[in-house]
């Protein structure tokens, strides 16, 4: 297990962040890390070839799942809500993607789209969970254990760490073993792995099931972070964002997404804070840079590197 | 498939490093105010940019100490006050960590136009006890759900906009008897809808509501809705349009008629009278959610905002540039009252107690942090109609509410005390 060896490293990093940083810090790694999920569900996707512009349904629903645990049965665990709200969003993969699983390219990718507008329209019809505005959530305890205000932001980007690092390990295994290869395999030549005698169809729902119920796992995350839930997380210009992390990323990595989430929220920040009437233009400019120099993501750095030394 | 872990913790660490160098710049001497409001986006135009250009004014003139009195100290308290401004688009996840980025660099933040941003900051300034004034956001959820500590409005809530405008009508038409809406579908349009049916509901038992249309935000294109309204036979329509949306409704509704044949109230349509001017058509009943703009009192501070908005931006101070020169001057007000004569710089806690059931002046006229436990603001209410004379848009007819006949007493919820008869 060399795999889980090597993933203690940004768990103890991550866990010492959490610690000594501050608050804003905690914060913002926090939300780097609930993006990073999503995107590494969206690269599990990628792999078999297909792309996901409505990946913010499944970040909304474990976001609204969170929160409505918390607003209207008063639960305020947060390892249930985390858990909640991977749940909830994998649910709805499963059912939803019996029909996506049929489509590829763009027809899969406006569908998915589709189907997070859907969720967008309802909720901001939704008087009662507050439309547009939202509402907050509050998460007091984890296991049972009451958190001191202050301190539970901390505990949840260490519960976040672990959570990310678990399921970063699995997707890893996963990909690296029979079924990552069957599904590069889809994405190449369809009908070859269809003749070889594994359903393609098989492959990609499976995935579109993984990948709903990590970004199902990441909303939960930004929702207990942010402690306010709206509309905002099922619009397509957050599906939009997490395909930019993925491009900004690369897709050749498990660890590219987390790094690409942490960039993305640091660029974001200091663009709005050093530029803040120009800040979408500088990060359009970053990412026309990195589609012009970088077109396999910044992770061709790292490649470019390794084969240098 | 093999992570290059090496490469990823480096960049991380880059990226977190970098992170924590932006906030050090912590200047010692003037008093630092974070400024948020919209910079881009559709919320811009009408109310951000003349928010931030009301924010840039008036902290320029409190430093020079050429504010009306009781403003005339130079700064807060003799201490000179600096900006930072921020821009508010994004959503409320992109603004709770801007928000929480801006915490340690400023002492005050003063700030939100978005009812959704005002509802996430608010818990987290709570948390990160920092004194935080929303200027512009309307929702009365705020301090009706939840009370805070560190949370101030100095703006009145949007409970009122749509109480004095259904007041006005009734007095204007008592034989009303039906209605229509046309107004945007999300929070703001729905909630304006249903405190203005729930009020004409009270006022006129038995009012008939022929429809209400809610066209997605940022439609712009009204035809099949104006169609609708026109052929709903409503003696009334009412709408909280703002912006684009309702500069798409005047136009398009305009020469189809939708003016003569029906009473048109809108609710939040000053700032449009800048940039629409005669081609709003006469007898159109017209907000400015306060007594701010076209309504603003003969006082002196009110001519001091006019003349010196106007002298340096070409345009008049819409009511967006009323709140946020209220807000600022509020947060002035508190300041200077928890200094007392000392020499001391006050500490917030101080700020705070000064600053709950604060009445102070501003450019509308009095404020009074009378509900929220002393958190949220109410003000008199006008309301107007329109008329051109001489080539020029003028608002006649202009019918003031005090505070407390438009605004629920303290402890009561906005959506109840509608229902329940709009009395004290």
């Amino acid at each position: 297990m060399k795999a889980a060896i090597v993933a203690i490293a940004p768990l103890v990093a991550l866990t010492g962040l959490a610690l000594l940083s501050p608050q804003w810090l905690v914060f913002m790694a926090m939300l780097a890390l609930a993006k990073g999920v999503v995107v590494l569900g969206l690269l599990v996707l990628m792999r078999t070839g297909l792309v996901s512009f409505g990946q913010g349904l499944y970040f909304g629903i474990g976001a609204y799942a969170a929160a409505l645990l918390s607003h209207h049965l008063h639960v305020a665990d947060a390892a249930v809500m985390l858990l909640a709200g991977a749940a909830a969003a994998g649910l709805i993969a499963a059912l939803l993607g019996l029909l996506l699983a049929r489509y590829r390219d763009i027809f899969f990718a406006m569908l998915s789209l589709a189907f997070s507008m859907i969720l967008y329209g309802v909720l901001v019809k939704s008087a009662a969970l507050g439309s547009t505005d939202g509402f907050n959530l509050h998460a007091r305890t984890f296991f049972g254990v009451a958190l001191a205000s202050g301190v539970e932001r901390r505990v949840f980007l260490i519960a976040g760490a672990v959570c990310a690092v678990v399921v970063a390990l699995l997707v890893h295994r996963l990909l690296g073993g029979h079924w990552g290869r069957l599904a590069t395999g889809v994405r190449d030549n369809e009908l070859r792995v269809a003749y070889l005698g594994a359903s393609p169809y098989r492959v990609v729902y499976v995935n579109y099931l993984i990948a709903g119920a990590m970004a199902g796992l990441g909303g939960a995350l930004a929702a207990l972070a942010v402690g306010h839930v709206d509309p905002e997380m099922t619009y397509w210009t957050t599906s939009g964002e997490f395909v930019f992390i993925a491009i900004l990323g690369g897709t050749q990595s498990i660890l590219a997404p987390f790094v690409a989430a942490s960039i993305f929220e640091a660029l974001r920040t200091i663009a709005s804070q050093y530029a803040p009437n120009v800040w979408q233009m500088s990060l359009g400019l970053a990412m026309l840079a990195i589609i012009m120099f970088l077109p396999a993501g910044l992770w061709t750095l790292a490649e470019r590197r390794r084969r240098s030394v | 498939m093999r992570p290059s872990l090496s490469f990823g913790l480096c960049a991380a660490l880059a990226a977190f490093v970098f992170l924590l160098a932006v906030p050090a710049s912590l200047a010692q001497q003037p008093l630092k105010v974070g400024i948020v409001t919209f910079l881009s986006g559709p919320a811009a135009g009408p109310f951000g940019v003349p928010a931030r250009n009301a924010a840039e004014l008036t902290a320029e003139l409190l430093n020079a100490g050429t504010v009306p009195a009781p403003y005339s100290q130079k700064g807060f308290g003799g201490t000179p006050i600096e900006l930072v401004i921020i821009d508010e688009a994004g959503g409320p996840q992109k603004q709770v960590a801007e928000y929480r980025n801006l915490v340690p660099r400023v002492d005050i933040v003063i700030g939100y136009i978005s009812s959704g941003d005002c509802l996430a900051i608010a818990p987290v300034a709570e948390e990160q006890k920092k004194l935080t004034v929303l200027f512009d956001c309307g929702t009365p959820r705020i301090f009706e759900d939840a009370s805070y500590k560190y949370v101030f409005r100095t703006g009145p809530t949007g409970t009122m906009d749509n109480v004095s405008v259904a007041l006005y009508l009734v007095e204007r038409t008592p034989n009303v008897k039906s209605i229509a809406g046309l107004n945007q579908n999300y929070a703001w349009g729905q909630d304006s809808w249903a405190d203005f049916e729930n009020a004409m509901k009270t006022l006129k038992p038995g009012i008939e509501v022929k429809t209400s249309q809610m066209p997605k935000l940022f439609a712009g294109q009204f035809g099949a809705e104006i169609t609708t309204l026109l052929g709903s036979g409503a003696e009334v329509i009412h709408s909280s349009m703002w912006g684009g949306d309702l500069e798409g409704l005047v136009l398009q509704g305009a020469p189809r008629g939708l003016f003569e044949k029906h009473k048109v109230v809108l609710s939040a349509g000053e700032p449009a009278i800048n940039r629409l001017g005669t081609r709003i058509p006469d007898g159109t009943i017209l907000g400015a959610r306060g007594p701010f703009g076209p309504f603003a009192p003969g006082t002196d501070l009110a001519r001091w905002l006019k003349t010196t908005y106007q002298d340096r931006y070409h345009v008049p101070p819409n009511y967006a540039s009323f709140k946020m020169t209220q807000a600022i001057l509020g947060v002035k007000a508190a300041y200077e009252k928890a200094k007392g004569s000392g020499n001391e710089a006050p500490d917030q806690d101080k700020i705070i107690a000064a600053f709950e059931n604060l009445t102070f002046e501003g450019p509308g006229g009095p404020v009074k942090m009378a509900l929220g436990k002393g958190h949220q603001a109410i003000m008199d209410a006008a309301v107007g109609t329109t008329r051109v004379e001489g080539g020029e848009l003028k608002i006649v007819d202009i019918a003031r509410y005090s505070a407390d006949k438009v605004n629920p007493p303290d402890g009561v919820k906005s959506e109840a005390w509608i229902k329940s008869g709009i009395k004290k």
